[in-house]
């Protein structure tokens, strides 16, 4: 083990968790604690590791404090705008500022018999709801889970009884504000038998602060269980955002995941899932849109540890300026897995000389009779098709947004809400020239 | 309408300039229907190209006018804009964009180059779905990608749609016929005879004679080895069918000779 001194350590850092949420709770301490020293010992990933060859993190902590924001100070008022705006929506509302609750700011409304709604950090203070188990999870995932283990502030807890079912979609939306923070949210989605509910994870930024947000997310389905889920990545342009999506399947149950990765400096997203129940469905899709210097990582694992399990994996990038896109998609079948059904693929397109794109599908099968394929490209826009635009009086910039809009219009269009396809749609053709255009003809 | 002066254009062949066209001679005016037929590799595709701006091919001598202006100086765009419209013998598939926000986005471009507001949604619409009634055409292809997963006559009725709905002032097409059954054959010479008028000018490049018993043309081209080596009338068309272009070829050769 590395013995020597870490340039981001302090001996504040290891009195953080004394006062978080949670902290009268002997377990939730102590597991605070037990998270801090594996992280504390471990340190931060660097890029002789396998998994963070492309990634590196060791800005983390160089600009930013890593102790989390005790009191949540005032939102930008483009945040409260945003805010306010979705509160007419037909949305169940949760809003945090840097990482901790905003009642003010929320709009949860009536949810039905069945579904509760609660602040991770409410739970936590009074512990009889929460199971250990669901809360310490910092050995099953990546050093940053420790961390959120030990500093995680507040998050969304959404409990879903058997067979309920939720029309309007949960709308997790967070705020950074201030400079050089340390945002911490833990959010935890426990889904009954046969539950329904679509979750939306809404990250932004509206400042050029370097504020750092290290966040988890775990999602439970039990049998016939089908969620949702649709991160919106819209961060300041100087921040960094690391993050993990954590879901286990139980049998026949449907897990839908989808990632825009817009806005941020520097982002890495682990996205899981363990199909664990025989005849699950799993769905990632994802879309990186880079441009300047943005760099922006995104680790997906399914394993597939039951028979009859189907996964479908669709992740896109388009990147300009400096970017630097990575996709690692694993794809594990193990043993007894058998009729496994497994496609991934991964497309780029490349828009300028100096972006760049690591992608690395990979596929590893223990099991019998399995269906597997995976593909991966990364080009350029079709001149052919720019031609096609241009007979037809289309301008070539606005031809070269219509096509990237094409592209990235396969990744939007499989969200199941109308609305958030809308919006989606929206903040991409924002990103492109002349995209107000084609945002007026849709 | 348009003029064409002998012109020359070479495509860059591995470094070496490889001569396509070789001194083509054509004046087309508004209100004719011109076809232009030719063996493969006659240059019916090169000259079609370069008319309507694709990069790639280096024109080497003489010159195109269209309506006083020369067409070679305009990007591909402004050559649309001012009324030239090319109906492609492989129309493009563009995924995620559908064939309703293509439509819209090009007629708008039009518009607007011609000081024209932006037609709402709700005209669009109509006028849209009455020239796709006019076409054959179903409404459901709307809000489909632009030719992705369309048949081959779906794809080449989409041509025909598009020049109906940006009504250009000189239509080329390109090959529309290949590759249609006779009842598709017959809905896209529909199509196109009912563009025929007095201020628009249409210009046919086929390999074959059928789409002419539909679309019956003014005058008639032969076009070989880069050169158009015969014109005629209607009934021109009628002898290529009956004896190839060995025999107009033959002919041509024999002249030179003489």
């Amino acid at each position: 083990m590395n013995t020597q001194p870490k340039s981001w350590y302090n001996m504040e850092l290891e009195h953080v968790p004394y006062a978080l949420a949670g902290h009268n709770v002997p377990w939730v301490l102590a597991a605070r604690q037990s998270a801090f020293a594996r992280f504390a010992a471990h340190g931060f990933p660097t890029r002789h590791e396998e998994e963070w060859k492309y990634t590196d993190v060791s800005v983390i902590g160089r600009r930013t404090s890593l102790a989390p924001d005790n009191i949540p100070p005032d939102p930008s008022s483009e945040a409260k705008l945003l805010a306010w705006a979705l509160a007419s929506e037909d949305i169940h509302l949760m809003v945090f500022v840097n990482g901790h609750y905003a009642p003010g700011l929320s709009m949860v409304g009536d949810l039905p018999a069945g579904v509760r709604m609660t602040s991770l950090a409410d739970m936590l203070d009074d512990a009889a709801d929460l199971p250990e188990s669901l809360f310490d999870q910092q050995h099953k995932h990546t050093i940053f889970a420790a961390l959120n283990n030990a500093f995680a502030t507040d998050g969304a807890v959404l409990n879903l009884a058997p067979r309920t079912v939720l029309k309007a979609p949960i709308y997790l939306l967070f705020i950074a504000s201030g400079h050089g923070v340390a945002i911490y949210p833990r959010n935890i989605v426990v889904a009954g038998d046969g539950a329904r509910a679509t979750v939306i994870e809404h990250y932004m930024g509206t400042l050029d602060a370097h504020n750092f947000t290290n966040v988890v997310t775990q999602i439970s389905l039990s049998a016939h269980a089908e969620i949702e889920h649709c991160k919106l990545l819209q961060e300041g342009p100087a921040a960094t955002h690391i993050a993990g999506i954590h879901a286990e399947q139980a049998a026949d149950s449907h897990f839908v995941s989808h990632i825009f990765s817009l806005g941020g400096r520097l982002a890495r997203n682990d996205i899981t899932a363990q199909l664990l129940g025989r005849g699950c469905h799993c769905t990632l899709n994802g879309l990186y849109l880079l441009d300047d210097r943005q760099h922006m990582d995104h680790h997906t694992r399914i394993d597939h540890l039951a028979a009859e399990g189907v996964s479908r994996e669709h992740y896109r990038g388009i990147l300009d300026g400096e970017s630097r896109g990575i996709f690692n998609g694993k794809v594990v079948v193990h043993t007894g897995a058998n009729k496994t059904d497994a496609h991934q693929a991964n497309h780029n397109l490349l828009l300028s000389r100096q972006a760049e794109v690591d992608t690395k599908p990979q596929l590893e099968i223990f099991a019998d009779d399995v269906k597997c394929t995976h593909g991966a490209t990364v080009g350029q826009l079709d001149d052919n098709s720019l031609f096609y635009l241009r007979s037809r009086g289309i301008d070539a910039e606005l031809a070269r947004s219509v096509l990237i809009y094409g592209f990235a219009n396969d990744i939007i269009g499989r969200v199941g809400v109308p609305d958030l396809r809308t919006r989606i749609e929206h903040l991409v053709l924002e990103r492109l020239p002349q995209g107000d255009q084609i945002k007026e003809l849709l | 309408m348009l003029t064409v002066k002998n012109l020359h254009v070479a495509i860059d062949d591995n470094g070496n300039g490889k001569k396509i066209l070789r001194g083509i001679d054509l004046n087309v005016k508004a209100g004719e229907v011109h076809a232009i037929m030719g063996p493969n590799a006659s240059g019916k595709s090169t000259l079609v190209q370069v008319l309507a701006g694709r990069e790639g091919y280096q024109v080497t001598a003489g010159s195109v006018r269209y309506l006083g202006q020369d067409l070679l100086a305009m990007t591909p765009e402004q050559r649309a804009r001012e009324g030239v419209f090319l109906a492609f013998q492989y129309p493009v598939e563009i995924p995620g964009v559908s064939n309703a926000l293509f439509l819209k986005t090009a007629l708008n471009a039009m518009r607007k180059y011609h000081g024209l507001p932006d037609l709402d949604a709700m005209d669009f619409l109509s006028l849209v779905r009455k020239r796709m009634k006019h076409v054959g055409m179903d409404e459901a292809l709307l809000s489909r990608a632009v030719n992705e997963g369309f048949s081959g006559g779906e794809k080449k009725r989409n041509e025909i749609l598009q020049l109906s709905v940006l009504e250009p002032k000189l239509a080329i097409l390109d090959e529309t016929d290949s590759g249609l059954d006779i009842d598709a054959l017959k809905l896209v010479a529909d199509g196109v005879n009912d563009m025929r008028s007095p201020e628009r000018a249409i210009v046919l490049v086929t390999h074959y004679q059928r789409l002419l018993d539909y679309t019956v043309p003014d005058i008639v081209h032969v076009l070989s080895q880069g050169r158009i080596i015969k014109s005629g009338g209607p009934e021109l068309a009628r002898e290529l069918e009956q004896h190839g272009y060995g025999w107009v070829e033959a002919e041509s050769t024999a002249r030179q000779v003489a």
